[in-house]
């Protein structure tokens, strides 16, 4: 965890307001070998700023990620006052502007020296390709669940903790005392023995001008009197009253409204439009053909949207016109045969002798899933305001990544970067839509053709039709069971592998295994989507060995029990979700019980699912969540997270099918892509685990787990196995009818 | 010219009297508190009260609502300014993530205890489950409902001992 932190490099400096500023940054010439030859110049640092004390003593956090509603802003800034020692009551948070200075290099320097679980955030947008380190280091990322484990930990506590040395240290001097005898709290240095107190601010200016300790010590969690308690969230207030202001809200002056087409079919461009078919419409100021999309800028949205309903447009053809899922499906299949005919097969992983073990079993299980495409819908449709002027171009919008935006922003527009101005506003929902930037470059190229500031709402349609998917997948399974039912072999093979590395990999004791993938492209644009790989391996695994379980003839909570001998930490997550579920009580007809657990970014989250199925209906009832993080910085945030990744999870598992027909997306909106409602949303009891271990992320790890305990639980309740996702397309009322003919 | 109350202003608009109530609310008076999320009545962001019943300002054309009375989330606040105990209750149950459709969800709560002040988990369920929120927020508004419930009746039953 400290690997970086050690060799980072804090720095202060006083603004002409009087406000001091300390930081962290990474310091040039890093022995690291890996960074010595990616970083340019030897004299070249970065800087990083994190807090400010003001002369009345208001202290400053200032946080380099996106608030979308997973509470970052309050977790961090908790982070930053308990090493300062903070008075929590008077402390102010700022959004870093998207500026290099505020590059996200947590992010980048963990990734160099294989530090920690890095998500495929680092994959750039800057013309798609991966990033070198010192791209890297220009990022400023929300996403993979990293702001606590790596921005949190290695950057707003240093820095807290330097900090408050240095105040220290210059109090100390001032007053003549030995530092040992002055202690800290609520933003200000007391000295017992003369019965002294002040305000940090006395001694700021002071405290600038020392050296900071490259290495301060950290408090214990036994020593946290603000970590790991339940604070207010900062946000909340301005979210119950309409005045939190997300990218939809900028009103720059004089502004007017477009709204886009792109084409259907993904990857074609527009061949014609016919402008004349508009003509006549009110408060129609501009048609822009965008290449790729056509965009209609009107006085208001409502203008814009009529028009372009209207407006006659062709679009090229590229050939994928006549592409269908169930041939996507077929492919996939295809492609897998292939891969193992042609001994063609991309090995995952390899323990043991798999193949081997399984030509030794006593029993042989064999199972093949299926999930399908999958778009975010974030609540608040892609939207950005930009405004082309005076040689800058200014951009109003929710981005998880405004360094990367205002890159290709400058990219887009010719432009230099310094001349990007990103104001990033809360996100009405990221998951990962909020990743790549389309929109935003779309509303800055509209914008460079018009003399006022423009703000580009995409219609509910368009987001739909025009996200970046989580893919379909198919995943088949072979197992091998031994005379006393154990799991000897595993064989998995999947189709297309994207991130994190370790989200195939099951966590059980299973001496042989053998997972492998076949490549498969589609012309589907794939995106991150909660969790991303896990989304749907989990479902995978987790099923797969549910199914096993029953096979070897055991209860699927103790089968994985028995299993995780070697996991402890995993293994108590999941006795503690299983206890806590009452796992052995019987419950009422019609209803079923199903666990699973999965470990992800950092964090092992154990949930068991009861559901009711009601007429071929399945209602989730109850979900019991275990979650074990490391240690909970703010415990209420976590619960909300695992409600969330739960409700999230839940919502894709029953309902969430993106289809391909013609080419193009068949879904439009919130009527053909369902939603999990009040009337269908469990009752969710979350229960913490402080282990101690390396602090996991809190924003995707509840969202894996939650689709094989439902689906493990409609098997418990009506003995029908659902190996394909969604759960709607499943007709459970047949089986009941059936079950009920044989009785 | 169209002329609406909003929020108990009187405001005059020139616009075309198709246009949904949510763009004017938006554009033309600058009350950004109401979101827009789907356009066709499927997810609750752009909740407002007419009358103080719950609408969906996306598919209201304005001239549906001249000489009504205009409510949205910038004027729930009581005569005095304080939080409306709905409110009060978002914050104390700590419900919102992202926020985003959280205006709505609270106009159509505030509707429900207006009607009904002691709701039922199935009167919740009827009245909220046309409010979607992508960050599962359920849990937290349910209980957020029965405690703003409670707020009110016990602050009716104060009103009744000082008139008492």
């Amino acid at each position: 965890m400290g690997k970086w932190t050690r060799r980072a490099f804090i720095s202060a400096g006083v603004l002409t307001s009087g406000v001091v500023i300390f930081g962290v940054a990474v310091r040039p010439g890093n022995r690291a070998d890996k960074v010595r030859d990616l970083i340019a110049k030897d004299d070249e640092s970065v800087f990083n700023v994190w807090v400010k004390i003001a002369p009345d003593n208001t202290v400053t956090a200032i946080l380099p990620h996106a608030e979308m509603g997973q509470g970052v802003h309050t977790t961090l800034a908790m982070m930053l006052a308990e090493e300062l020692d903070a008075d929590w009551d008077r402390l102010e948070v700022a959004e870093a502007p998207a500026d290099k200075e505020y590059a996200n290099y947590a992010l980048g320097k963990g990734f160099v020296l294989g530090d920690a679980d890095v998500p495929a955030f680092l994959i750039d947008t800057i013309d798609g390709v991966f990033l070198t380190i010192m791209q890297a280091m220009d990022m400023q990322i929300t996403g993979g669940s990293s702001s606590v484990p790596m921005t949190g930990q290695q950057g707003m506590r240093v820095a807290g903790a330097a900090t408050r040395a240095v105040l220290l240290e210059a109090a100390a001097k001032s007053w003549n005392v030995p530092v040992a005898e002055l202690s800290a709290s609520k933003s200000q240095v007391r000295h017992e023995k003369s019965a002294r107190t002040a305000p940090y601010s006395e001694f700021a200016q002071q405290a600038a001008a020392l050296s900071l300790p490259p290495k301060p010590r950290l408090k214990t969690p036994d020593e946290f009197t603000l970590l790991g308690t339940d604070v207010q969230r900062i946000d909340i207030p301005a979210k119950v009253n309409g005045s939190a202001m997300f990218g939809l809200d900028a009103t720059p002056p004089g502004m007017k409204y477009a709204t886009v087409k792109a084409s259907p079919v993904f990857g074609t461009n527009v061949q014609s439009v016919n402008e004349a078919s508009i003509q006549a419409m009110p408060g129609i100021r501009k048609v822009i053909n965008l290449g790729d999309a056509v965009a209609v800028v009107a006085d208001g949205y409502w203008q814009a949207k009529q028009a372009l309903d209207r407006l006659e447009v062709k679009f090229e053809e590229n050939g994928n016109e006549t592409v269908e899922q169930s041939e996507i499906y077929h492919q996939f299949a295809t492609d897998m045969d292939a891969a193992t005919a042609n001994n063609d097969e991309i090995a995952d992983l390899e323990i043991g002798d798999a193949r081997n073990a399984l030509a030794g079993a006593d029993t042989v299980i064999e199972a093949e899933y299926r999930v399908p495409y999958l778009a975010h819908a974030a609540m608040e449709p892609m939207n950005c305001t930009a405004w082309v002027h005076d040689d800058i171009c200014e951009i109003w919008t929710g981005t998880q990544n405004p360094l990367g935006f205002a890159a290709e922003v400058a990219n887009a527009l010719e432009m230099d970067l310094e001349n990007v101005h990103l104001n990033n506003a809360y996100l009405g929902g990221g998951f990962g839509r909020r990743a790549f930037p389309d929109y935003t470059i779309q509303a800055a190229k509209i914008a460079a053709e018009v003399a006022y500031p423009v703000k580009l709402i995409w219609s509910r349609e368009e987001d739909m039709r025009h996200d970046h998917y989580r893919q379909a997948s198919v995943s088949r399974f072979t197992a091998g069971l031994d005379g006393d039912g154990k799991t000897t072999a595993w064989i998995n093979q999947y189709v297309d592998k994207y991130d994190p590395v370790e989200a195939p990999y099951p966590p059980y004791d299973i001496d042989n295994q053998y997972i492998h993938y076949a490549e498969s492209g589609t012309h589907v644009p794939w995106g991150f989507w909660r969790s991303v790989d896990h989304s749907l391996h989990a479902f995978f695994t987790e099923s797969f060995i549910d199914e096993v379980a029953i096979a070897a003839g055991e209860d699927p909570y103790q089968y994985r029990h028995n299993m995780l001998a070697g996991q402890p930490r995993i293994q108590k997550v999941l006795d503690l979700a299983a206890e806590k579920s009452n796992w052995d009580q019987p419950l009422p007809e019609n209803w079923g019980r199903g666990i699973a657990v999965h470990k992800s970014f950092g964090t092992i989250v154990a949930q068991v699912v009861e559901v009711e199925v009601v007429a071929g209906k399945v209602f989730p009832r109850r979900v019991t969540c275990a979650v074990d993080a490391g240690f909970a910085m703010h415990p209420d945030g976590m619960k909300a997270q695992m409600e969330s990744g739960i409700i999230y999870g839940l919502t894709a598992a029953l309902y969430s099918d993106i289809s391909i027909r013609h080419g193009a997306v068949a879904q439009s909106n919130f009527h053909d892509y369902e939603m999990l409602r009040m009337n269908e949303s469990p009752e969710i009891e979350t229960y913490i685990i402080n282990s101690g271990e390396k602090i996991g992320g809190a924003g995707e790890p509840g969202t894996p787990a939650i689709a094989p305990a439902l689906v493990n639980a409609i098997y418990n309740a009506t003995r029908k196995r659902i190996r394909e996702l969604p759960v709607k397309m499943h007709d459970l009322t047949l089986d009941d009818l059936e079950s009920k003919d044989v009785a | 010219m169209i002329k609406l109350n909003v929020n108990g202003k009187i405001h005059d608009v020139e616009v075309d009297p198709s246009t949904p109530l949510l763009w004017v609310i938006r554009e033309q008076l600058g009350l950004t508190g109401t979101k827009f999320g789907c356009g066709i009545s499927q997810c609750g962001a752009c909740t407002v009260h007419l009358n103080g019943t719950p609408i969906r300002s996306c598919v209201t054309p304005v001239q549906a609502a001249v000489d009504q009375l205009i409510t949205t989330i910038e004027g729930v606040k009581t005569y005095d300014d304080e939080l409306h105990p709905v409110q009060q209750a978002w914050i104390d149950e700590q419900v919102p993530q992202c926020g985003y459709c959280q205006s709505g969800q609270i106009m159509s709560a505030i509707a429900l205890l207006d009607s009904n002040p002691s709701p039922t988990d199935v009167d919740i369920d009827n009245a909220m489950s046309g409010n979607i929120c992508r960050c599962g927020t359920y849990p937290r508004i349910r209980r957020g409902i029965k405690r703003a419930a409670l707020a009110i009746e016990a602050s009716g039953e104060n009103e009744e001992s000082i008139n008492g």
